[in-house]
């Protein structure tokens, strides 16, 4: 019944909006934000990922266009996957930092041409599984997978039941930990804390009372300065040994991270387009401002604004 | 938000109690002849894989299908296509409109519209409101919201006001209508994010239509009701004169029904704010995405900086609807014309001289940032107030105790319990207080919820249930209580109830999320604080009107004020407990799911997962059972008479 009522706000707004345009072909797939461009400001939509380092990214490119170009910018939460599927529709324009995503690449970039690769981030990504450095130094053999099991136990929380608890971020991560534990016989239980937020007040929280933990992490990340943590190798990454998502045991890949635009907008996003393109900076540069937003609490804005202005040679460069 | 039918008190027959334990034999008797096959066939504990229905690669499929075909399936090109346009072209006028008119004049025609309707306090209040969203850095997130709101809002009451006509005047049609609509009604606002989604893909248009589906359906009830409501006599009296159908429907019963149609807009616009805000998760941009965002990284500050503005546009809206709602039994005045003509030109003089200063945008200098002294403050309460606080323990500690001694025992023992008990037990509840049929569709939706593949997570979501609805109920009447016993605890109560009924639900997880952290304990609290200003209302209502005679009676022979409550108020507004109970189950299942995002768990982060992942099949499995749970929790909690009352 609910398809009733929606049918029937489908034909009163089909058939009112047919009787405007007439009976022409109507490609939802080429439909921008209803909020960009308004008053004729040239605008760009940037898609902003949970993580803080996205969030530097997207904050710097922001500042820049707005504040070099005289663009207007609209920010969109989305993560990864689904802004794979509104960059390709042009609902956004850009995906600033991008950890991999095989499928996606082959149906919208080879299959469908509606997205195109951006180049280079300049950030290798990598993640993995990390004990904090404190109980590595008092367990040296913690960092072996084999090990591991020994030691759950000690790893044992309320949410993990009888196995040790092996914490994972956000919904939203690219992550095979559970086909990894399954896969590699392991006495653990993976626990998502739901957003990275989250993952981080726990882990920092274990490191005031010097709790063991194992956690799934990533590099570049800013909390290393604050949780020094030493990772724990798993059987060694090669070519191809995670093609099957269930199948997987071994570690993950280092990712050079990717920018993606919307294809329209590659070719004549102008200006904004360019710099997006050119926008490349090293690991150093995003932890400096993740930082910044992350621990300082500073606003991105301020952020980027206080890196902008300390590293004019970097960013002059994209502008050309 | 949800309506509240406040039923007459009717005293219990003893009849009633008897008729509840031939029930309950007769279904120890079924029980009996039935769970010994099902033990043999399948084995206890829980549910049977052999009965589960894998759907994850059908779906999967189906939504591929819709990725690939999305731009050249005539289906899409020439219907959804269109649609989708129609939305986008409506959302991007309203929005231009909003900017053109700059801050002044949004503010001014908004101050001004409150004024005609409803006096100027309201306009007063209006304007203030608007003025404090743009102090807070909010005014264009503001106005995204609120041109998808018009937009929404327009679409939900043309389509709601076309199914309650239908309804209003074809008794078969009302007959359809009716369980459908009343069932829409409790549902989480969550669930009806993935169908749209799957068909329409993260944006604006879905996060429209996933509005209306939402903020339709009391609209159409109401108007229904309204016109079936319309006075006999009257209508006699104009047939009678020899109207024709179409007359007597536009001259007598929609003036008539002119009350419910009003108080459905006024519902309507509660909702549509409330789904605007949670499709922020969809893409919907605004306020709710500044939310949304700011939970994402725990910033407490910013959450509050875009969660008071929705706060204050519910507020207005709801009292600016309805005072109107409330002017139009008075008479109409004499010239009433003109001061609408007043307000417009007004409104678009200070429009123009906005423009004319150059003046369009909210003035970045003109900003408060209370991002910064909210998170110090947070920071401070995180120190000090979060753990190892001496004796009460911190909230943090209390979370933790929650966790450990509730939450964990709850959870396992529900997941412990055999499947066919599980059932046994939802039909038993329903049966006693209800009907066989709403015993019967209670068990079936459980059962469906086992052969979606997702008993445990669903149990998860349902021990988080219980234990938010039996604190709601611990508080909410022992509020109710006290407000039906003192008229200054009332008065006093009630402004705070009305601002805290008009929340969305989103905003509540932002003060839980900065006092107990991140997990099941602070989705509960979430859960109760929404719920408790309903179980509080309902409760006062029920108690103050017990029979002034029975409790005087009783006075009389000497009850004490302990026994006068236990004895005589109680058992008399059991009717109106019942119905507290029910709301609450339904508005606390709600807010436990849309704790997802905030770490709780189960059902809601599923949702939350096959959102973020795309993948759409867990997300559409875990809405479904989302479903099946609301309508389990609303007939297992739904008194007989809810549902034999016609027309009413």
């Amino acid at each position: 019944m609910r398809i009733r009522i929606r049918t029937t706000a489908l034909v009163a707004g089909a058939s009112s909006l047919l009787l405007l345009t007439g009976c022409g072909a109507a490609d939802m797939t080429k439909q921008a934000s209803p909020f960009a461009n308004a008053q004729g400001a040239r605008t760009v939509t940037l898609s902003v990922q949970s993580w803080v380092g996205a969030q530097a990214n997207v904050a710097v490119a922001q500042y820049l266009l707005e504040k070099e170009l005289g663009y207007r910018v609209d920010t969109v939460q989305i993560d990864e996957v689904p802004a794979w599927d509104a960059l390709s529709q042009g609902r956004v324009d850009a995906l600033l930092e991008d950890w991999g995503h095989p499928e996606e690449e082959q149906r919208y970039v080879k299959d469908k041409k509606t997205i195109v690769n951006g180049g280079d981030l300049g950030v290798t990504g990598h993640i993995g599984w990390y004990v904090p450095t404190y109980f590595a130094k008092e367990h040296p053999d913690v960092t072996d997978w084999k090990n591991l099991n020994k030691y759950a136990e000690q790893m044992r929380t309320a949410e993990s039941g009888g196995k040790g608890q092996l914490m994972d971020g956000s919904p939203s991560y690219v992550t095979n930990d559970k086909a990894l534990v399954e896969n590699l016989d392991l006495d653990y239980q993976v626990v998502f804390a739901g957003s990275e937020a989250a993952q981080i007040t726990q882990i920092k929280q274990f490191a005031k009372e010097q709790k063991p933990f194992l956690t799934y992490w990533y590099e570049p990340q800013w909390l290393f300065k604050k949780v020094p943590m030493t990772e724990v190798k798993l059987p060694a990454y090669k070519e191809g040994c995670d093609a099957d998502p269930e199948k997987v045991a071994c570690a993950y890949p280092h990712t050079p991270l990717q920018k993606y635009l919307n294809a329209d907008f590659a070719k004549d996003g102008g200006e904004a387009a360019a710099l997006l393109k050119n926008f490349k900076w090293t690991t150093e540069d995003q932890n400096e401002v993740s930082l910044m937003i992350a621990e300082q609490k500073m606003a991105p804005e301020e952020a980027a604004k206080k890196w902008v202005d300390s590293h004019e040679s970097t960013w002059k460069a994209w502008l050309s | 938000m949800a309506t509240i039918t406040a039923t007459a008190p009717r005293t219990v027959p003893g009849v009633l109690k008897h008729r509840a334990a031939h029930k309950l034999l007769l279904l120890a008797v079924v029980a009996a002849v039935l769970v010994p096959l099902a033990d043999a066939r399948w084995a206890s504990g829980t549910w049977p894989d052999a009965l589960t229905v894998d759907l994850t690669d059908p779906l999967t499929r189906t939504s591929d299908w819709i990725i690939d075909n999305r731009d050249s399936h005539p289906l899409f090109l020439y219907f959804f296509g269109h649609i989708s346009n129609a939305v986008v072209l409506c959302v991007r006028a309203v929005y231009l409109l909003l900017l053109a008119a700059g801050w002044a004049g949004v503010t001014a025609a908004a101050s001004l519209i409150a004024w005609r309707v409803a006096g100027l306090r309201l306009a007063a209040g209006t304007g203030v409101a608007f003025l404090a969203c743009g102090f807070l850095g909010m005014w264009i997130p503001t106005m995204q919201t609120l041109a998808l709101m018009v937009v929404a809002v327009l679409a939900s009451v043309v389509v709601g006001a076309l199914l309650g006509l239908a309804a209003g005047l074809s008794d078969r049609m009302d007959r359809m209508l009716r369980p459908v609509l009343d069932t829409m009604q409790v549902l989480p606002a969550f669930a009806y994010l993935l169908p749209v989604v799957l068909v329409f893909g993260i944006g604006v248009p879905a996060a429209v239509l996933a509005t209306v589906v939402y903020a339709a359906p009391p609209m159409a009830r109401l108007t229904a009701l309204g016109l079936r409501g319309a006075d006999k006599e009257v209508l006699e009296a104009v047939e009678s004169l020899g109207a024709t159908a179409r007359q007597r429907l536009l001259t007598a019963r929609i003036p008539l029904a002119r009350k419910e149609l009003l108080l459905g807009l006024n519902q309507t616009i509660m909702m549509a704010l409330s789904m605007a805000v949670i499709a922020s998760v969809i893409g919907a941009g605004g306020l709710g995405d500044r939310v949304y965002q700011a939970l994402a990284s725990v910033d407490v500050g910013a959450a509050l900086a875009a969660g008071i503005p929705i706060v204050l546009l519910a507020v207005v809206l709801d009292r600016v609807t309805g005072a109107a709602g409330e002017a139009l039994g008075d008479e109409p005045q004499p010239n009433g014309r003109a001061p609408w003509v007043f307000a417009l030109v007004a409104a678009v003089a200070v429009a123009v001289a906005g423009r004319l200063v150059g003046r369009l945008d909210w003035p970045e200098t003109w900003a408060l940032n209370i991002a910064e002294p909210v998170n110090r403050a947070v920071d401070w309460m995180t120190d000090h107030l979060y753990s190892g606080v001496p004796v009460i323990g911190g909230t943090a500690d209390w979370a933790a105790h929650f966790t450990t001694w509730v939450l964990d025992p709850l959870r396992d023992g529900l997941q412990w319990l055999p499947w066919w008990s599980v059932l046994l037990i939802v039909a038993a509840l329903a049966w006693t207080i209800g009907t066989w049929r709403t015993a019967l569709t209670a068990v079936l939706a459980m059962a469906a919820i086992g052969v979606l593949g997702v008993w445990n997570p669903s149990l998860d979501t349902l021990s988080q249930v219980l234990a938010a609805v039996a604190v709601t109920l611990v508080l909410g009447f022992a509020t109710g209580i006290a407000a039906a016993r003192s008229d200054r605890f009332e008065r006093l109560l009630r402004p705070v109830l009305d601002v805290f009924q008009t929340m969305p639900q989103f905003v509540y997880l932002i003060p839980v999320v900065a006092l107990f952290g991140v997990g099941r304990a602070p989705a509960v609290a979430a859960a109760v604080v929404y719920a408790l200003p309903a179980v509080v209302r309902i409760t006062t209502q029920g108690l103050r009107q017990v029979d002034p005679a029975a409790l005087e009676s009783a006075r009389s022979l000497g009850a004490t004020p302990a026994q006068q409550l236990r004895q005589v108020q109680l058992p008399l507004a059991r009717r109106a407990l019942l119905l507290a109970v029910n709301q609450g189950v339904v508005l606390v299942l709600a807010v436990v799911i849309i704790g997802g995002l905030v770490g709780g768990g189960a059902l809601g982060y599923d949702v939350v997962f096959g959102l973020a992942q795309g993948d759409l099949a867990t997300g559409l499995v875990a809405g479904a059972a989302i479903v099946c749970l609301g309508l389990m929790l609303d007939r297992v909690t739904q008194p007989t008479e809810r549902r034999t009352k016609k027309g009413a």
